[in-house]
C-alpha cells in the first residue's frame, strides 16, 4: 500500500528502474514505535489485566454499594466524597502504579535486549539511524505509556460508574450523588494533567537513565541501574556525612514541590489550580529535562558503538 | 565504480590486533569471497564495512563513510550477519510491513513472492520456525531491497546440505546481477568457490592473497603426480604435497601447465585447498589446522 512505484512485481535483472521510495523522518519513527509495541506487549497488555481485575473486583463489591450509599447520607460533603471516589482513586493509582513499573522494565531491556539477542545486526542493517531508534524507544515511557495509562484508566472508570448507577438504579435508589461526587470529565482532565506534568516529564530522568543503563550494560542492567546510585548516596554519607544525594533521588521520585502532598490524591483540583505555573517554573522540572538530553545522548552514542554482547 | 575501497584499515582491540593495515578494493559487480581461519578479522573488516565499529585508516563504502552514516549507507547496502539476528518475536508480517515502512528500497511483493515458494506463512513467528527457515526469510526480505552492495558473513552456518546449497542457487539466480556486489565470508568454501569472482585471504589481520578467480585458475594448479614423476615434481617446488589414497597430489603456484601436465593429471585445486597450503607456509604450525 505504501509503495505503489515498487509493489509491482519486477525482473531482478533492471533494478535501476525502480525510483526509490521517500521515506520521511516521521514514517519511520512511527514505524520505529509499532515495533516497539510488537516487542512489548505489556505495554498495553498488563494495565489491561489490572483493570480487568479492578472490574471485576468492583462488580463483587456493588453488592454494598447501595448499603454505603446509605451509610454516606450521615457524612458531611467531604468525608461523603472520599468514600464515594475512594474505588475510583484505587483504580487510578493501580493503573498508574503498573504502567510505572512496566516502563521501568521496558526501558531496561529496550537497549539491551537486543544486543543480547544479537538482533541490534538485523536493525542495524536497515537504514534507521540510532537517533531514531533511542527517540522510539524513549516515547514508549515518555508518551505511548502516559496516554495508554490515560486511555485504560478513563475507559476504566467511566465503565465501574455505570455499573454503580445501574446497581443503584435496579435497588430503586437514585445514582445522582454518584455523579455529582464523581464528575468524570475534571478527574479525566487532573489524570492527564498528572501523567503529563509527573510520569512524562518530572520523571524523564528516570527513564533516561534506565535506557543509559541498559544501552552501556553487558550484563545485569537491572543492578547497574540500581547499584550506582546506592553507592553514591553511601560514599557521600561517609565522606561529607551528608545525603543530599539521596535527598535528590528522594525528591525525584516523589514529584515536584507542591506536588507530592497531592500525588496520592487523585481528586488533583487543587494540584491543577494555580500549580501548572509553578511546576512549569520550578528548576527541577528544567533540570531534569537537560539531564534527559545528556541521557538519551549518550544512549545514542553507545547505541551506534556497543556490539552484541 | 568502485564500491568499496579502503586503505591501512586497522582496528585492535586491547593488545590484539584485528586489522592491521588492510586495503581494500571491490569493484562493482564483483562477488568477493572473504576467507580466513577464525580470529582472523573477517568479520571486523565486514563490520567495519558495514558501520558497525569504528576503525583507523580510510574507508568508503559506495561514497561514504560507514561509521558516521550508516543509516544513509543501509539504503544501499544489505546484510546478513549469521542466522540468529532476527529477533524470535518477530512476526513474519510484521518483518514484512517493519521493512515496507522504514526502507526506501524494499518491493514488499517481492519478498511475498520468495515466501510463497516456502513453508513460511505470514502469521509465523520466527521463534516458531526452523534455523533453515529462519535463513529462508531473512533471504527473502534481503532479496526484495534493491541494494547495490549484499555482504553475507556466514550465512549459512549451522545449515544443512540442501538450505546451503538452496541459499547460494537463490543468490545467484535470483538476485545477481553485474550491478550488484556482493562480499561473503565462509568457511564452507567449497560451496562457494563456483559463484565467485574474486577470493581473498586473510590471516592475522592481514590480506595474505587478493585475486580474481581467473587468475586463481591460472596461478594455483593441482596435480596427481604419478610415483615414477615425484622427483621431478618436486624439484618444481610445490607449495604443498598430500597423499590421497596412495597418489600423490602437489599443488603448485605460478607453474606453467604445460611443464605440469606431463607429470600427471593437471586440476584447478579447490580454494579450500590453497587456502591450507597458503595459511600453512605463511604462519606455521599453529595456523596449519585452520581448514
Amino acid at each position: 500500500m505504501n509503495m505503489p512505484s515498487n509493489a509491482t512485481p519486477e525482473s531482478p535483472r533492471d533494478p535501476q528502474v525502480l525510483a526509490p521510495t521517500v521515506i520521511s523522518a516521521t514514517r519511520r519513527m512511527y514505524w520505529s514505535v509499532r515495533r516497539e509495541l510488537w516487542e512489548s506487549r505489556s505495554i498495553y497488555i498488563a494495565p489491561l489485566a489490572v483493570a480487568a481485575l479492578i472490574l471485576v473486583g468492583f462488580l463483587l463489591s456493588t453488592i454494598h454499594l447501595p448499603e454505603k450509599m446509605r451509610a454516606a447520607l450521615a457524612l458531611n460533603p467531604m468525608q461523603q466524597h472520599e468514600l464515594i471516589a475512594q474505588p475510583y482513586n484505587f483504580a487510578e493509582l493501580l493503573i498508574m502504579g503498573t504502567t510505572f513499573i512496566v516502563a521501568v522494565f521496558y526501558c531496561l531491556d529496550a537497549l539491551y535486549g537486543e544486543r543480547r539477542d544479537r538482533s541490534i545486526l538485523f536493525w542495524k542493517s536497515l537504514p534507521v539511524s540510532d537517533l531514531t531508534t533511542v527517540l522510539s524507544k524513549a516515547s514508549i515511557p515518555l508518551v505511548v505509556l502516559p496516554l495508554v495509562t490515560f486511555a485504560i484508566t478513563v475507559v476504566t472508570q467511566g465503565i465501574m460508574l455505570l455499573l454503580g448507577t445501574a446497581v443503584l438504579l435496579g435497588s430503586g435508589r437514585s445514582a445522582a450523588m454518584l455523579w455529582t461526587h464523581l464528575p468524570l470529565w475534571r478527574m479525566s482532565l487532573g489524570l492527564l494533567y498528572h501523567l503529563v506534568a509527573i510520569h512524562a516529564l518530572w520523571y524523564a530522568p528516570i527513564f533516561g537513565w534506565l535506557l543509559l543503563v541498559s544501552a552501556w550494560a553487558r550484563r545485569a542492567p537491572f543492578l547497574w541501574a540500581a547499584l550506582p546510585l546506592l553507592a553514591i548516596g553511601f560514599v557521600e554519607k561517609i565522606a561529607f556525612n551528608t545525603s543530599h544525594f539521596a535527598a535528590m533521588l528522594g525528591h525525584r521520585m516523589s514529584g515536584p514541590e507542591g506536588a507530592a502532598s497531592t500525588a496520592g490524591k487523585m481528586s488533583m483540583d487543587s494540584m491543577m489550580q494555580g500549580t501548572l505555573g509553578q511546576f512549569l517554573l520550578s528548576p527541577g522540572l528544567w533540570i531534569g529535562l537537560g539531564v534527559t538530553a545528556l541521557f538519551l545522548a549518550a544512549a545514542v552514542r553507545l547505541r551506534r558503538q556497543r556490539e552484541p554482547i | 565504480m568502485t564500491v568499496i575501497e579502503a586503505r591501512g584499515l586497522r582496528k585492535a582491540f586491547g593488545t590484539t590486533i584485528a586489522l592491521d593495515g588492510v586495503n581494500l578494493r571491490v569493484e562493482e559487480g564483483r562477488i568477493l569471497g572473504l576467507i580466513g581461519p577464525n580470529g582472523a578479522g573477517k568479520t571486523t573488516a565486514l563490520n567495519a564495512i558495514l558501520g558497525l565499529t569504528q576503525y583507523q585508516g580510510e574507508l568508503t563504502v559506495l561514497g561514504r563513510d560507514p561509521w558516521t552514516e550508516r543509516d544513509q549507507l543501509m539504503r544501499e547496502v544489505c546484510f546478513i550477519a549469521d542466522v540468529a539476528v532476527l529477533p524470535r518475536w518477530l512476526r513474519v508480517s510484521q518483518a514484512l510491513d517493519y521493512l515496507a515502512g522504514v526502507h526506501p528500497r524494499f518491493a514488499r511483493a517481492k519478498a511475498e513472492g520468495f515466501l510463497a515458494k516456502t513453508n513460511i506463512r505470514p502469521a509465523n513467528k520466527v521463534r516458531e520456525l526452523s534455523k533453515g527457515m529462519v535463513t529462508q526469510l531473512h533471504l527473502a526480505l534481503v532479496m526484495a531491497i534493491d541494494a547495490r552492495l549484499l555482504v553475507l558473513d556466514e550465512p549459512t552456518l549451522g545449515l544443512d546440505i540442501l538450505y546451503r546449497k538452496e541459499f547460494y542457487d537463490s543468490l545467484l539466480n535470483d538476485y545477481f546481477d553485474r550491478s550488484r556486489t556482493i562480499v561473503v565470508t565462509t568457511h564452507q568454501v567449497e560451496e562457494v568457490q563456483h559463484i565467485l569472482t574474486d577470493l581473498m585471504f586473510i590471516n592475522r589481520g592481514r590480506i595474505v592473497l587478493n585475486c580474481s578467480m581467473e587468475e586463481f585458475e591460472s596461478r594455483y594448479l593441482e596435480v596427481m603426480v604419478h610415483p615414477e614423476q615425484l622427483v621431478a615434481a618436486r624439484a618444481l617446488k610445490p607449495i604443498q604435497e598430500r597423499h590421497v589414497l596412495g597418489r600423490s597430489t602437489l599443488l603448485f603456484d605460478h607453474v606453467d601447465r604445460q611443464q605440469l601436465a606431463s607429470l600427471g593429471e593437471v586440476h584447478t585445486p579447490s580454494i579450500a585447498d590453497v587456502f591450507v597450503a597458503v595459511m600453512g607456509n605463511q604462519a606455521g604450525p599453529a595456523q596449519g589446522a585452520a581448514r
